[in-house]
């Protein structure tokens, strides 16, 4: 691990030089595997940050406080310390230059993450495709890559949901087909659709864009959590 | 061998879960995670129906209050995710793949399960009989919820989740064995937990 870089309160992007790394596609992850010196293990999948033209390897965690392996990575990890990884990992959930676009992306909260490797990726090989990113965050606070994002040359809007700063002008509210309508392009112009975040987030997401007209088949999606303690 | 990490300790050791029943690398939730990979499709329960095709003498299917009609079973079983959860007792209501199968003949050997928005999984023919594997439509005693494959979804427990296809709509049986979804990006072709057959090569 080379350095670790604060992002918010409760996220922190790690930076790593992992040897013998032969590259990744924009969208994938890794496995983390932490080790306690009795040989207890326990591992934990995270997106790739960086893009594949980075230097770095590049995660971004955000601390579950419930958590086992988030709580290590965010609070206890030092740089020069190893870290076991695996990856990278998925094939699908990815997004290459040659894909195309419009590419229209959907974040909830940490769910950001695999779309800074994209975004990153299509600025340096100077890709062509539209893109827009409708990233959801409780507060500006906790909006991850905040400054970044400006200079990306990407179509950023961000949304609000429980906290908006005195003059805030863009939206404050939880995403709907209402505000998916206003922010997508419209289905006619078939964007493909990336859309990342807790289950909940990209259930609504999901099913508001099919609503809308949007062809299922383009739309691709990434969750984390459950449905609750059933 | 994997490097120690300084200072991780584990603060999620269970001593409350019998470890024999903890495949390696997995860790234990009371939770239910949600992973797909696109929307979640809504099928009308009335032009549902559930297909046995393929490699078969005679295609077969069923009306979703026909599959209901068939006799069912209740089993309780651990399930557990590639993404590392496992989830113990889970108790799940559907038809044995066994019924399904009883009136039908085959030299296949191998099975893609095929799904509402595309999703394919592909098992040896031998995994989805003998009594290891369901067509699931009741979870915990209700109606199984879409976010989590319903109507139904073919549960095989004792191979990674992924392989329990959500919202599936029928079995196509094959002399050949064609990799499904996940199995065409990068995860294993068998899927047995024990093993830690998550990725390709393991």
């Amino acid at each position: 691990m080379v350095e670790l870089l604060d992002e918010t309160p409760r996220v922190r992007s790690i930076v790593l030089d992992p040897p013998d790394w032969h590259g990744h596609l924009a969208g994938q992850h890794v496995d983390v595997r932490l080790t306690a010196e009795d040989g207890y293990q326990a591992q934990r999948s995270y997106s790739i940050a960086s893009a594949p033209e980075d230097e770095h390897l590049v995660l971004t965690v955000e601390r579950l406080d419930d958590g086992e392996v988030s709580p290590y990575l965010v609070d206890e990890l030092r740089p020069g310390d190893e870290l076991e990884l695996r990856g990278p990992i998925g094939g699908y959930f990815v997004w290459e230059a040659s894909t195309g676009g419009p590419l229209l992306l959907v974040a909830g909260g940490s769910g950001v993450v695999p779309f800074r490797s994209m975004l990153r990726h299509r600025a340096a090989v100077g890709s062509s495709a539209p893109a827009r990113l409708l990233y959801s965050s409780r507060s500006l606070d906790e909006v991850i890559y905040r400054d970044e994002l400006e200079h990306l040359g990407t179509d950023v809007r961000l949304t609000l949901t429980r906290e908006q700063p005195d003059g805030w002008t863009g939206y404050g509210r939880r995403i709907d087909a209402d505000l998916l309508a206003e922010v997508a392009w419209p289905p006619e112009e078939r964007p493909l659709v990336y859309v990342c975040g807790p289950t909940a987030f990209v259930e609504v997401a999901a099913s508001s864009l099919v609503a809308l007209g949007h062809d299922a088949a383009r739309i691709k999606t990434e969750r984390f959590g459950a449905t609750g303690g059933r | 061998m994997s490097p120690i990490s300084r200072g991780f300790r584990g603060r999620g050791r269970r001593d409350d879960v019998d470890p024999s029943r903890i495949p390696p690398g997995q860790y234990v939730t009371g939770d239910f995670p949600v992973l797909s990979a696109g929307p979640t499709p809504h099928t009308r329960l009335e032009d549902w129906t559930f297909a046995i095709r393929g490699a078969v003498d005679q295609p077969v299917s069923w009306t979703w209050d026909e599959l209901r009609a068939l006799p069912s079973e209740t089993v309780t079983r651990d399930i557990h995710c590639v993404t590392k959860w496992s989830k113990l007792d889970t108790v799940w209501t559907g038809v044995s793949v066994d019924t399904l199968l009883a009136d039908v003949e085959t030299s296949a050997e191998h099975v893609t399960a095929w799904c509402d928005g595309g999703y394919t999984t592909n098992l040896p023919l031998e995994d989805v009989t003998g009594g290891r594997a369901w067509v699931a439509y009741g979870y915990d005693g209700e109606p199984l919820d879409p976010e989590h494959g319903g109507p139904a979804r073919l549960l095989v427990p004792h191979l990674y989740f992924w392989k329990s296809a959500k919202w599936v709509r029928g079995l196509e049986l094959r002399e050949d064995d064609e990799p499904g979804f996940w199995e065409t990006y990068g995860y294993h072709n068998y899927g047995d937990p024990w093993k830690e057959q998550r990725y390709a090569g393991d």
